[in-house]
């Protein structure tokens, strides 16, 4: 005759999936990841580099930053606050300033016919220049190009730029391109 | 009339405790999944710069890190005050940046190669000289989806 077997207690299970459950709690981290994202240029041999400028002046809006964290823009001293504001002028050019980039007339579904600017953003910074400033400059810049975007797109599709659909926002990208080059580093002044 | 005056002495039956397990089994399952376990231990010390115009690192298994930053005090003796690179858990020079991109590609499934992002998690105060070093590094490598992580800027 077989000998019943007596039922294992599950009294206590309760407490061991607590003990799990505590565990998993103090051990997670719900953090996101987030930070500016940027694409490089590919690599280029510097012996096969070659100057060319043909990038008319006007075209270009220079952004230095020495290694005492100071700002030039464009020649002059700047503030960064102002930085956003000034790069957004030169992007847009709305009033077709002599002075600010050219625009060239290309077909952009949605748009038609448009004006789009040639400039480029053109950002230098010296060895000795802090992360913290260069990646403050950066921001800015990425916010002017960002903020042009999401004005046109509400002015137009009277929604922000984020929620439009994917030909919709690449008709955007079209028009305000994100042109920032990095120029290689180099010792730019400052004692 | 004493029909519905009997009711409410009535006592009332204990809640049954024979679903908690279920419900603390479901709560579990969820940390089970959303949980990732920091990978690395620090060995330098950073404190990301601010900015507001961030994007989220969604896919985290096609995130490599390099990690820049003044040594820790405990390291101090041995690697100095000078911020060094980190990858996975050793100290790093610039030179090892191209093996470390090639063998996290490697790590990687054939197809979500071209997705991959390089988070740089650099501290604030560090000199752009290293950082630039480390940009060519990862262009010569052909690592060019870059993020530059920071924290979330709160505006006044």
């Amino acid at each position: 005759m077989a000998k019943k077997i007596p039922e294992i207690p599950s009294a206590s299970l309760a407490d061991i999936a607590f003990m799990l459950l505590i565990f998993f709690l103090v051990t997670t981290t719900m953090d996101v990841d987030s930070g500016l994202e940027r694409r490089l240029p590919q690599w280029v041999d510097p012996e096969e580099l070659e100057n060319d400028d043909r990038i008319n002046e006007r075209n270009v809006f220079v952004v230095l930053v020495n290694r005492n964290n100071d700002l030039l823009v464009e020649g002059e001293y700047a503030d960064i606050d102002n930085l956003r504001e000034r790069a957004k002028e030169f992007m847009a050019n709305p009033y077709n300033d002599e002075t600010l980039p050219e625009k060239e007339p290309t077909q952009i579904p949605y748009f038609g016919e448009t004006m789009v600017t040639k400039g480029v953003i053109s950002l230098r910074n010296d060895l000795d220049t802090q992360y913290g400033t260069y990646i403050a400059v950066q921001n800015e810049l990425v916010a002017a190009i960002n903020e042009l975007r999401d004005e046109l797109a509400r002015e137009r599709f009277g929604k922000p730029y984020k929620e439009l659909e994917g030909d919709r926002q690449n008709a955007i990208r079209d028009i305000y391109p994100s042109r920032i080059s990095e120029a290689e580093p180099k010792k730019v002044g400052g004692n | 009339m004493s029909k519905f005056r009997n009711q409410g002495k009535k006592e009332l039956p204990p809640i049954s405790t024979a679903s908690l397990p279920d419900i603390v089994f479901m709560l579990l399952f969820f940390f089970m999944v959303s949980t990732t376990m920091r990978e690395v231990n620090y060995k330098v010390d950073i404190r990301l710069p601010e900015a507001t115009e961030l994007s989220k690192l969604e896919k985290k298994s096609l995130v490599s890190y390099i990690y820049v930053g003044e040594p820790k005090l405990q390291f101090q003796s041995t690697f100095g005050m000078a911020p060094r690179i980190q990858l996975n858990d050793q100290f790093a020079t610039v030179g090892d940046i191209q093996d470390y991109v090639i063998a996290e590609r490697e790590a990687r499934e054939e197809n979500e190669r071209p997705q991959m992002i390089t988070s740089l998690k650099v501290d604030e105060n560090t000199k752009m000289g290293i950082v630039s070093d480390i940009k060519q590094e990862l262009r010569k490598s052909a690592a060019l989806h870059i993020n530059y992580s920071s924290r979330e800027r709160v505006e006044r």
